[in-house]
């Protein structure tokens, strides 16, 4: 079964996956500054962040309603919503589009949740296939350590609590993204991550990044990309000020 | 073809049912638009309730999670075609488990507007992949029986005018502009949609009833059908 669909596009796509507290969101946003430097028109994209469907997203949480199948298929929804409302005509543009999780935070999270493997790899058969998936390793007690110290309350559904794994939510938090872990580290090779050791430093890292984007895309970022004039970047800007 | 107990899915079983629990009996009346399906649910309804029996009805897009969230993106147009596959699919699993699954639990008779065919024509009518959205469909129950209340398209449009009087936006499938005004879409669009559900007869077992007959007609049929289900 033939994984995703191929970008035909003029744009690329480049992702960035990985547990919670990986660091990947910090990465990425390094990475697309570095593209915009080089006046490449870059457009971010983050998991869950249709308006259309986050109404009933939210809901579901609320009421504590999902199952496996309706979680997994409310955000296949909404992840549909993003690509054809969102990627797709970035990637027709030319742009580069930079989405902090893609379709394989599904595989990984949903398959935890006790939807099959398969089903959701089909699940997902639509979306574009990235240029560049790039996916952070770390161990879990790296990743729970950030997320403890630097954020407040674990949600229900974030710590996993609807599987009944432990009372404690820190547990429950634990036991889940574990599994998680272990559902990206058995995918790397099936969808082809560029693995990037998440416990070096935040320079090492990027450097690592930006050495296999100019590797991997080097001579297509150079032709047929999207590009911005000084003008152009101005423009855009002062528009966003008055929006 | 009707068949009898068990129930069983196609082929992605739900974590925790128990097929053996499920003791009621799963009725799925299908059909493209204006063909008829709300007419015949209701009185069937009135009869098996009648006869003694306790009935849920269901249909598309009427789950407490998702039925209003779908309406709502409907109001705007802005819906994408998988996007709206998507969402009705996840209305369509919410409803399943749960109500129907805990109907069919406490034995009751589920008598659906529309199931997973409807929901896949529709996908397949607007050119997504066939083989994608069977699997993505596959959590279903296979129901106790399966009526395809069947007519052309030039009936289909004979009722809108006589019913409605207009056409609707999204039965006419104007979000893929199938044609240049809501007539030739509606057309188009149903044309695909009923040649997409005969497609899905013969593999799906439906039992194909001529919905150019009159009601009445159409309604002795599927109780004579439906009363050798018990």
């Amino acid at each position: 079964m033939p994984l995703l669909v191929p970008n035909r596009h003029r744009g690329k796509l480049i992702v960035v996956e990985g547990i919670d507290g990986s660091g990947k969101s910090t990465q990425l946003s390094l990475l697309s500054q570095w593209l915009r430097s080089q006046r490449i028109a870059v457009a971010f994209s983050e998991w869950n962040s249709s308006p259309l469907v986050r109404e009933t997203t939210r809901r579901g949480k609320k009421k504590n309603m999902f199952t496996p199948v309706t979680f997994s298929l409310i955000h296949a929804t909404d992840f549909a919503d993003r690509l054809e409302r969102y990627i797709t005509p970035l990637l027709k543009a030319g742009a580069v589009v930079c989405a902090d999780r893609y379709a394989y935070t599904a595989f990984a999270r949903d398959v935890v949740r006790g939807v099959s493997r398969k089903w959701v790899r089909n699940l997902y058969k639509f979306a574009v296939r990235p240029n560049l998936a790039f996916y952070f390793r770390v161990p879990l007690e790296v990743a729970i350590g950030r997320i403890l110290g630097g954020r407040n309350a674990i949600k229900y559904y974030e710590a996993g609590m609807d599987l009944e794994l432990s009372h404690n939510v820190e547990e429950s938090f634990r036991i889940f993204q574990g599994r998680i872990l272990d559902e990206y580290e058995a995918m790397i090779q099936e969808v082809g991550f560029h693995v990037i050791d998440a416990t070096g430093s935040i320079e090492e890292q990027q450097r690592h990044m930006r050495s296999i984007v100019t590797d991997e895309l080097g001579l297509s970022l150079r032709n047929g990309i999207l590009r911005a004039s000084q003008g152009d970047i101005d423009a855009a800007q002062a528009a966003a000020v008055v929006l | 073809m009707l068949h009898k107990q068990p129930l069983s899915f196609y082929s992605e079983p739900l974590a925790g049912v128990d097929r053996e629990e499920l003791l009621g009996k799963l009725i799925v009346i299908e059909g493209p638009d204006s063909v008829g399906r709300s007419t015949q649910v209701a009185r069937l309804r009135a009869w098996l309730e009648h006869e003694g029996h306790a009935v849920l009805d269901t249909g598309l897009a009427r789950g407490a999670l998702a039925g209003k969230g779908i309406s709502q993106a409907k109001e705007g147009n802005l819906l994408g075609p998988v996007t709206m596959t998507l969402f009705y699919a996840t209305d369509f699993a919410d409803r399943l488990e749960n109500e129907i699954v805990p109907a069919l639990r406490a034995g009751f008779v589920v008598l659906t507007d529309r199931y997973i065919y409807s929901l896949m024509a529709r996908a397949i009518a607007r050119g997504e992949d066939r083989a994608w959205i069977e699997r993505v469909a596959s959590f279903a129950l296979v129901p106790h029986a399966i009526y395809y209340l069947r007519a052309e398209v030039r009936d289909l449009v004979t009722r809108v005018v006589l019913g409605r009087g207009s056409f609707d936006h999204w039965e006419s499938g104007m979000d893929m502009r199938f044609g240049s005004d809501m007539h030739d879409s509606f057309v188009r669009y149903q044309t695909r949609v009923i040649r997409a559900l005969d497609r899905m007869s013969k593999r799906y077992n439906f039992v194909v009833i001529d919905a150019t007959k009159t009601p009445d007609q159409i309604f002795r049929d599927l109780q004579r059908s439906i009363a050798k289900l018990f």
